[in-house]
């Protein structure tokens, strides 16, 4: 029996009954700034090895960290508005662990006092739902190295230039309950970070990676034990990473197997999870207050300050867009996903039709960039000629028809729409008399299709038209063309 | 003996300035004091051409008239403290090819305020011991009762005996739990611990970076002023370094006691303690109360925890600070089979049994399951034993107690680490509480011995402190000399 296509996302059928996920996540999130969390070091991605590395990166004997007050303001900017507590005082412990490209043996990372506490996002679904995902806490904390091991054959590389790089792990309830979710979590943070700009949010470098803590559970049961897979660098391997680990935890229940609570890989080229260490190898890190380093302190003031520079951010940009520009939620919800989009979006319909604006924006320029493998930002067509081709088919100088082939044009020319209209003649025609000479000319050619029409084929009506429209090469105005249509064929 | 080497720090800088000798003269003297001296074992490193261009340095500067406050003094420096291009290990094995590419802030202020480097001084090993006995490469003698071998205690014991042989004019030390005030009272000299914070710990190898604390040893208080106004100030290198004004303490010299308030807490006069330093530190305080103090007896009845405390944290703090020597990037390595055994190998060859001792336990107390029970209570116990001494500190200005419990023990002879323990009974409680601390010599005991007196000042306070140490050093006229001093 196969009835996965009834299954709602997140869901697993079992051979005893429908099991459910539940999923939270531990986003790894680089904070966007010149300098380490505590070294003066260059945190720029893509140097030469260890060259962006300073004798504190180094762990240099007597060396001291001084945190960077820069990345403290990101993550208070990113607690706001992710609508979490900002704690007041907060403070970093020490995790202890020896690894090679652990330099110090420890980590520099706040364990029972985070600067930021709850709060919670909303997450909006493909089909326009909307969940609340609740965030229970974001810390600060360095980066490690990077360990080569394919480099030499019995040797171990190691890059530091990773090494104290400024991180905020955003770690969510356990409010996930499909893979999907978990996507629509990690665009929606994603999005956040890049609005806040405390983040790129580029997955593929790096600076944003996940760690899916994953159990299922038959509805209303308690929480069963899970697993976490570490490190997941993209929203499709998210995805996959969430689906296999939640489907072989089904099968081990079902076949009356117990789940090990353990951190899992996931290889990318099987698509399964596999054991990375269990519980009983795990570290024991020995938290501790860093002695090295003061409590972090703030005022209310200095957090207010903050809030009053953040920019709009995607909940109540979106809610202004449908109200402002009449457009609906779903592409007011694409238009906010990237800054980038609602600011070229606002400069597109600044005086035109919002909605049509917003049409052509998602459905014609992002097709074409895609295709085109753009982004929006090396976009031939400015948001100006966009708005201004919208103008074109709203005032009737052009058809919708012919408005397509103008775009066509102006994604290779980047030339403004009217200069193309004028150049190629392309101006609407509405003048009636010259329409109804083409009207004539068309009944007068088709006589035999004139009394088939008149003995009843209507379809037919469609037929003429289409050579109207032909004959005027598109630029008869369709609306004078079908009432002088139904005027002369009689 | 040359006749230089009588010159104390403030002496020495007056005569310099006078031109009444240069400092390649002075230290030339010093050099070869060092060779004189040499079975004390107190350098690890000797710098001559180093230091030989330094004072070159300085005396042209003092022929032009721009002298610093230091200009000239050849001085030695605790193998803590990271010179850069000098090999510096911590008196540990695990550092022994190790060449800092840094200068720690406080050797840099010195060397800034003219101080001529003289050498690297031995320690135990991470500043781990009491009696000198754990550095890597071997025992430093104290160059008192030189046929006894006796210890020059520790952990600075390498800047101590260097002070009292002569073999330096002053010494840098680090003191976490009296790793100054005990070997300087072990020594005849004057070593203070200034308040936490005061002194940059930017370039020095931690140890325990909540108590870690450099500061002076010299023969006299005055000396210690000298050098703890160039050591100290802010460093914002140092997130821990306090951001206040160090006041010029050469401007506070000699101001004496008159009305001052002295605590004499009962606690501190327990068993254990010899009875020539009972004597002596009723003699201290009756010594105080005839230049004007008035005598108030205290109570810090936290103290006798601290011990056990300073032992949970300091171990705590160690067995984190120390990971950082993993043979990956720097010092000695030895290879193993794999990550694990090349960890396991560098690091059990490379540190001593003390330090592994602490490793172990820092490791212990920190484990989950145990962190409640001993690391986070000894925090607890920690602010309570700072709380006495907040307390006592409403009432009087300083507080009083002996250095150690008993004068120099010989090497070899403390095998036991409890017993070594509790050689810093007294000079832990302070190191907890964060407050500055001066040992400064007073008599012999009946073995010719040197007993030290401990002061202990409110927070930041190092201008009374020196005043009322200077008291105590002009009534004690200490001004005996150690039989193993350069000659």
């Amino acid at each position: 029996m196969n009835n996965t296509e009834k299954l709602k996302a997140g869901q697993i059928e079992g051979e005893t009954g429908l099991w459910e996920m539940v999923i939270g996540l531990e986003i790894h999130a680089q904070i966007s700034s010149k300098s380490k969390l505590f070294s003066g070091a260059s945190a720029t991605f893509g140097a030469e090895a260890n060259s962006n590395v300073s004798l504190v990166d180094a762990a240099m004997p007597g060396m001291l960290p001084v945190i960077n007050e820069y990345c403290v303001e990101q993550a208070v900017k990113t607690g706001l508005a992710l609508n979490a507590q900002i704690n007041n005082i907060s403070v970093f412990d020490r995790k202890n662990y020896f690894y090679a490209d652990l330099p110090q043996g420890y980590q520099i990372s706040q364990f029972t006092k985070p600067i930021v506490g709850e709060g919670e996002v909303i997450i909006d679904s493909d089909d326009g739902n909307q969940t609340t995902i609740g965030i229970e806490r974001l810390h600060l904390e360095q980066d490690a190295g990077k360990s080569l091991h394919d480099q030499h054959p019995t040797k171990s590389y190691i890059d530091l230039n990773r090494t104290g790089v400024a991180l905020m792990e955003i770690v969510s309830k356990p409010d996930i309950r499909s893979p999907q979710e978990a996507g629509y979590f990690v665009k929606k943070i994603r999005s956040i970070l890049r609005y806040v700009g405390s983040c790129d949010g580029n997955m593929e470098e790096g600076s944003l990676r996940a760690d899916c803590n994953v159990s299922v559970r038959k509805s209303g049961e308690e929480f069963g034990t899970r697993c976490e897979i570490k490190n997941l660098n993209s929203i499709r391997f998210i995805n996959q990473a969430i689906q296999a680990e939640a489907e072989r935890q089904v099968e081990i229940l079902e076949s009356g197997g117990k789940i090990n609570q353990e951190t899992r890989l996931f290889d990318t080229s099987t698509g399964e999870t596999r054991s990375m260490r269990s519980k009983e190898d795990a570290h024991d890190y020995r938290y501790f207050p860093d002695p090295d380093l003061l409590p972090l302190e703030f005022e209310d003031s200095w957090v207010n300050s903050l809030k009053a520079s953040l920019p709009e951010l995607p909940d109540t940009l979106r809610e202004r867009l449908v109200a402002d520009y009449a457009i609906t939620p779903y592409d007011a919800a694409v238009l906010v996903e990237e800054k980038d989009y609602v600011e070229f979006y606002e400069k597109a319909a600044l005086g035109r039709d919002g909605k049509l604006t917003a049409n052509w924006m998602i459905s014609e320029l992002f097709g074409a960039l895609k295709k085109e493998n753009l982004t929006l930002l090396d976009s031939p067509v400015s948001p100006e000629n966009l708005g201004e081709l919208v103008m074109l088919i709203t005032n009737g100088t052009i058809s919708g028809k012919i408005a397509k082939d103008i775009f066509v044009d102006m994604m290779i020319s980047k030339k403004r729409p009217l200069e193309i209209v004028k150049e190629k003649g392309l101006e609407q025609v509405s003048d009636d008399n010259e329409i109804l000479k083409l009207v004539e000319n068309v009944i007068a050619d088709n006589q035999d299709k004139v009394k088939e029409f008149l003995s009843g084929k209507d379809k037919l009506f469609g037929f003429f038209v289409g050579q109207v429209m032909k004959v005027s090469q598109g630029k008869a105005n369709p609306g004078i063309v079908n009432k002088l249509l139904k005027e002369h064929l009689k | 003996m040359s006749d230089l080497l009588k010159f104390d720090l403030l002496q020495a800088s007056k005569a310099i300035k006078n031109k009444e000798f240069s400092s390649v003269e002075l230290t030339n003297a010093y050099i070869e004091a060092i060779e004189n001296t040499s079975s004390l074992g107190a350098y690890l490193e000797i710098v001559k051409d180093h230091a030989l261009n330094m004072a070159k340095i300085s005396d042209k500067n003092i022929s032009d008239g721009v002298s610093r406050p230091l200009e000239g003094l050849p001085i030695g420096v605790k193998d803590m403290f990271c010179t850069k291009g000098i090999k510096t290990t911590a008196s540990s094995k695990i550092l022994d090819n190790f060449y800092p590419t840094y200068e720690s802030t406080v050797t840099q202020n010195l060397w800034d305020d003219g101080a001529v480097m003289l050498g690297k001084l031995s320690c135990d090993e991470f500043a781990m011991g009491s009696s000198n006995e754990t550095a890597a490469k071997g025992n430093v003698k104290n160059p008192w009762l030189l046929c006894k071998e006796v210890s020059p205690g520790g952990s600075s014991g390498g800047s101590a005996a260097a002070v009292a042989s002569r073999s330096a004019l002053a010494a840098t030390g680090t003191d976490t739990g009296g790793s100054i005030r005990q070997p300087a009272a072990f020594c005849g000299i004057t070593g203070l611990k200034p308040t936490y914070g005061r002194c940059s710990r930017w370039g020095i190898v931690a140890f325990s970076s909540s108590l870690d604390q450099a500061g002076p040893l010299t023969r006299t208080v005055g000396d210690a002023a000298l050098m703890l106004n160039s050591m100290a100030g802010y460093d914002n290198k140092d997130s821990t370094s306090a951001n206040l004004k160090m006041p010029n303490l050469m401007d506070y010299l000699d101001k004496g006691v008159k009305g001052k308030k002295i605590g004499i807490p009962k606690e501190y006069t327990q068993d254990g303690i010899s009875d020539d330093i009972v004597k002596f530190y009723d003699t201290s305080i009756s010594w105080l109360k005839d230049a004007g103090a008035e005598i108030i007896p205290v109570s810090l009845p936290h103290s006798k925890y601290a011990l056990p405390v300073y032992y949970i944290i300091a171990p705590a703090e160690a067995s984190s600070n120390l990971a950082r020597y993993d043979g990956v990037r720097y010092g000695v390595r030895k290879e193993g089979k794999n990550l694990d055994d090349m960890y396991e190998l560098t690091r059990g060859n490379g540190f001593g049994e003390e330090v592994k001792r602490r490793i172990m336990i820092g490791t212990y107390v920190l484990s989950s399951g145990y962190y409640d029970a001993y690391y986070l209570k000894a925090q607890k116990v920690r602010r309570l034993i700072k709380q006495d001494f907040d307390n006592v500190f409403e009432k009087v200005d300083f507080i009083l107690t002996p250095s150690t419990p008993t004068t120099a023990f010989a090497l070899g002879e403390k095998l036991d680490p409890l017993t070594m323990y509790l050689n810093d009974i007294f000079t832990v409680p302070a190191s907890l509480a964060g407050l500055p601390g001066i040992s400064l010599p007073v008599g012999l005991d009946k073995s010719g011995l040197p007993i030290g007196m401990q002061l202990i000042a409110k927070a930041f306070d190092e201008v009374g402190l020196i005043s009322t140490a200077q008291v105590l050093e002009k009534s004690a006229g200490f001004n005996f000399i150690a039989d193993g001093a350069a000659k």
